[in-house]
C-alpha cells in the first residue's frame, strides 16, 4: 500500500479510537452498525468486485450470524461473543458451501437470482418455524460477554458505546487485514483473473468453479461475522434482517461507497447508515430519496463516493464506467 | 513419438458437417501449420484437439490418453496450452499479473489464501523472465486492456507459454496484426518456445509466407477433410492445394514463383 494511504488509514483509525469519547452518544451508537456492515461488506465485495459475482442474498449470512448470536445468548445462555463468532463462521462455511455449489454454476443475473432465492427461502424458514425462531416477531439478542469478561452490570448503552465499540473496531481491523491478505494473495489474483475472463482463466488451468466456490464461502463467513456484530447493536433479530431488501441495502452501500476500491463499501456503509438516520427522521419515504441517490450515483459517479473523493485528490488508479 | 493424435473425428453443427472424419498425428518436436479457406473447419479442429468441443465421433489422444471433451482446465494441467484467434486477455489485470496467473496455476499455488503476492520474489522473477522472452518488459505494470493489439496478442500467447506446456496450439497467432509485425511475433514465439522447452507447436495460420517459412509440416483442411499433409516443399508443389488455398488456378505458378523468390531472399 502507498504511504499516503497508510497515513490516511492511521488518521481514520485514530479518530475512531477517540470517537466514543468525543462524539454524541447516539452517533457513536450508529457507528457500531457501520462496523458490522463494514465486515459484512468486505465479504460481499470479495464476490462482487474481485470474483465478479453479484449476490442479492447476502443478508442470508447476516441472518446466520445474527440468529446464532440470538440463539446462543437468549436460548442457550451462552453469552460468549467468541463462541457466537466461531459457530457463525462454521455455519456460514458449511451452508455457504452447500448453497455455493449450486450458485457458482451460474453467473451474472442467474447467480444474483439464485442467491436471492436462497435468501428468501431462509426468510420463509424463519417465519414458518415460529417455535424455534419466534417467527416474524424474532428473537432477542442478549448482551454478550467479550473475551470472557462479563459486562452485565453495565448500562446497555454504556456497554455498546464502550467495550463493545472497541471490540467491534478491533474485529473490523482484523477482518480488514485478513481480507487484504486474501485479495493480495495468489488466490486473490486467480479470482480476479476469473472475473476478467473465465474462459482464458480456465485455459490457464484455473478451476473456475472451485475458485468461485471458495470465494463464496469466504465471503459468507465474513458476512456472518458482520451479522454477529450487528446483533447486539439492534438487540433483536427478526426475519426482516434476511429479507431481500436488506441484501439490496448491502449492494447499495457497496455501490454508494465504490465497489472497485477495497475500502469503498465501508465508506458506503457509513454514509448509508448516517444518511438513513437523518432522512428517515425527516420523512418516512427515505427509500424514495435513496432510490434517487442510487440512480444519480450510477449515472454520475459509478465508482461511488470514493471515486469522487479520489478524483478530486487525484490518486485514483482507474475510472469506472457504468457500461463496464 | 506421436504426442497428439486424432482419429476419425467428426463434428456437426446441426446439419452442417464441420469435420468429416479427420485423422491427425502430431509427433514431438514438430512445428505444424493448419491451413485452409475460411469455414474449412480449422478452428473446430483446434477446439476439438483442446477439449473446447467434444467431437461427435472419434478419439483424441494425448500421449496415449483419451482426452476428447476433457475440458481446458485438465488439459492445461496435462501439458496442452492454446491461444485464441481473438485475443483473450484479462482486461483489468496488469501484464505482469497476467503472467503470474499462469505461473501460479502451473505451480499449483492458487490455493494460497494468505501468502503475499508482492513478496513472492521467485514468482516475480519467473514472470519477468517470460515477459523478457516476449519483449513485454517495458509495459509490465500497464493494464492489459490499454495495450496495443500486438502487445495483447503477444500477452495472450506469452501467458499460454508460461504454463510450460508440452504442446501449444495457436489459433491464428498473427491475425489482426500488421504485416510488418507478423514476422517479429513469429520469431519471438519460436525463440521463446526453444528457451522454455516447448517442443511441439500447432498453429492455424492464413499468412502463407509465415506458414511456409516456419513449418516442418503443413496440414491442409478443406470442407472438414484433410486435403493434404506434408512438408512445405511438397505442399507448395501440390497444385490442388495451392488452387484451393490461394484461390484460382492461374495463381499456382505465380505462387511458386513467389515462394522461389522468398527462398532466394532468405538464402
Amino acid at each position: 500500500m502507498k504511504k499516503p494511504r497508510i497515513i490516511l488509514l492511521c488518521v481514520i483509525l485514530a479518530f475512531l479510537l477517540v470517537w466514543p469519547f468525543i462524539g454524541p452518544k447516539y452517533m457513536v451508537y450508529l457507528t457500531l452498525s457501520i462496523f458490522g456492515y463494514s465486515v459484512a461488506l468486505l465479504g460481499l465485495n470479495l464476490l462482487f468486485n474481485y470474483t465478479g459475482l453479484l449476490s442479492f442474498g447476502h443478508a442470508l449470512f447476516i441472518g446466520f450470524g445474527g440468529y446464532t448470536a440470538a440463539f446462543l445468548t437468549s436460548k442457550y445462555h451462552i453469552p460468549h461473543m467468541e463462541i457466537s463468532l466461531l459457530i457463525a463462521i462454521i455455519l456460514a462455511a458449511i451452508i455457504g458451501a452447500l448453497i455455493g455449489m449450486i450458485c457458482v454454476r451460474y453467473i451474472k443475473i442467474y447467480f444474483a437470482m439464485l442467491t436471492l432465492a436462497f435468501g428468501m427461502l431462509f426468510h420463509s424458514f424463519l417465519i414458518k418455524t415460529y417455535y424455534l425462531t419466534g417467527g416474524d416477531e424474532g428473537m432477542p439478542v442478549l448482551q454478550p460477554s467479550l473475551l470472557g469478561m462479563d459486562f452485565s452490570d453495565m448500562d446497555p448503552m454504556a456497554f455498546l458505546n464502550g467495550p463493545f465499540y472497541f471490540y467491534s473496531l478491533g474485529l473490523l481491523v482484523l477482518a480488514c487485514i485478513v481480507m487484504w491478505r486474501i485479495v493480495h494473495s495468489p488466490f486473490g489474483l486467480c479470482i480476479q483473473s476469473i472475473r476478467d475472463n473465465p474462459d482464458k482463466a480456465e485455459y490457464l488451468g484455473i478451476g473456475i468453479r472451485k475458485y468461485r466456490l471458495f470465494a463464496f464461502v469466504i465471503s459468507g463467513c465474513f458476512t456472518a461475522v458482520g451479522g454477529v456484530l450487528l446483533a447486539p447493536v439492534t438487540g433483536h433479530m427478526d426475519p426482516g434482517m434476511v429479507f431481500w431488501t436488506h441484501s439490496g441495502d448491502m449492494v447499495f452501500m457497496t455501490l454508494l461507497g465504490g465497489f472497485t476500491n477495497f475500502f469503498g463499501p465501508m465508506l458506503g456503509s457509513a454514509v448509508f447508515v448516517f444518511l438513513r438516520d437523518e432522512v428517515s427522521s425527516v420523512t418516512q419515504y427515505w427509500r424514495l430519496i435513496f432510490g434517487a441517490l442510487l440512480a444519480a450515483m450510477v449515472i454520475l459517479a459509478p465508482g461511488g463516493i470514493i471515486e469522487v473523493i479520489s478524483r478530486s485528490f487525484g490518486f485514483l488508479k482507474k475510472k469506472v464506467k457504468a457500461g463496464d | 513419438m506421436v504426442i497428439l493424435e486424432a482419429t476419425n473425428i467428426q463434428k456437426y453443427y446441426g446439419d452442417f458437417c464441420a469435420l468429416a472424419g479427420v485423422d491427425i498425428h502430431i509427433r514431438e518436436g514438430e512445428f505444424i501449420s493448419i491451413i485452409g479457406p475460411n469455414g474449412a473447419g480449422k478452428t473446430t479442429l483446434i477446439n476439438c484437439l483442446t477439449g473446447f468441443l467434444k467431437p461427435d465421433t472419434g478419439q483424441v489422444r494425448f500421449k496415449g490418453k483419451d482426452i476428447a471433451g476433457m475440458g481446458p482446465e485438465k488439459l492445461s494441467k496435462m501439458g496442452i496450452a492454446r491461444s485464441f484467434q481473438l485475443v483473450h486477455i484479462f482486461p483489468d489485470l496488469s501484464l505482469i499479473d497476467t503472467l503470474k496467473v499462469a505461473i501460479i496455476s502451473r505451480q499449483g499455488k492458487g490455493g494460497r489464501f494468505f501468502a503475499s503476492l508482492s513478496k513472492d520474489k521467485v514468482l516475480h522473477q519467473q514472470a519477468l523472465e517470460v515477459a523478457e522472452l516476449f519483449g513485454l518488459s517495458d509495459r509490465l505494470e500497464e493494464t492489459s486492456k490499454n495495450c496495443p493489439q500486438g502487445t495483447k496478442k503477444l500477452l495472450d500467447v506469452a501467458s499460454a507459454f508460461a504454463l510450460h506446456p508440452e504442446i501449444i496450439l495457436l489459433d491464428e497467432p498473427t491475425s489482426g496484426v500488421s504485416t510488418s509485425e507478423k514476422n517479429k511475433i513469429m520469431q519471438v514465439m519460436v525463440d521463446a518456445s526453444k528457451k522454455i522447452g516447448i517442443k511441439t507447436i500447432l498453429q492455424v495460420e492464413h499468412d502463407m509466407d509465415i506458414v511456409f517459412s516456419y513449418s516442418d509440416r503443413i496440414i491442409v483442411v478443406q470442407q472438414g477433410k484433410i486435403l493434404a499433409d506434408g512438408p512445405p516443399d511438397k505442399i507448395e508443389k501440390n497444385e490442388d492445394v495451392v488452387c484451393n488455398v490461394v484461390g484460382q488456378k492461374e495463381c499456382f505458378q505465380t505462387f511458386n514463383r513467389i515462394m522461389e523468390m522468398n527462398r532466394e531472399e532468405r538464402a
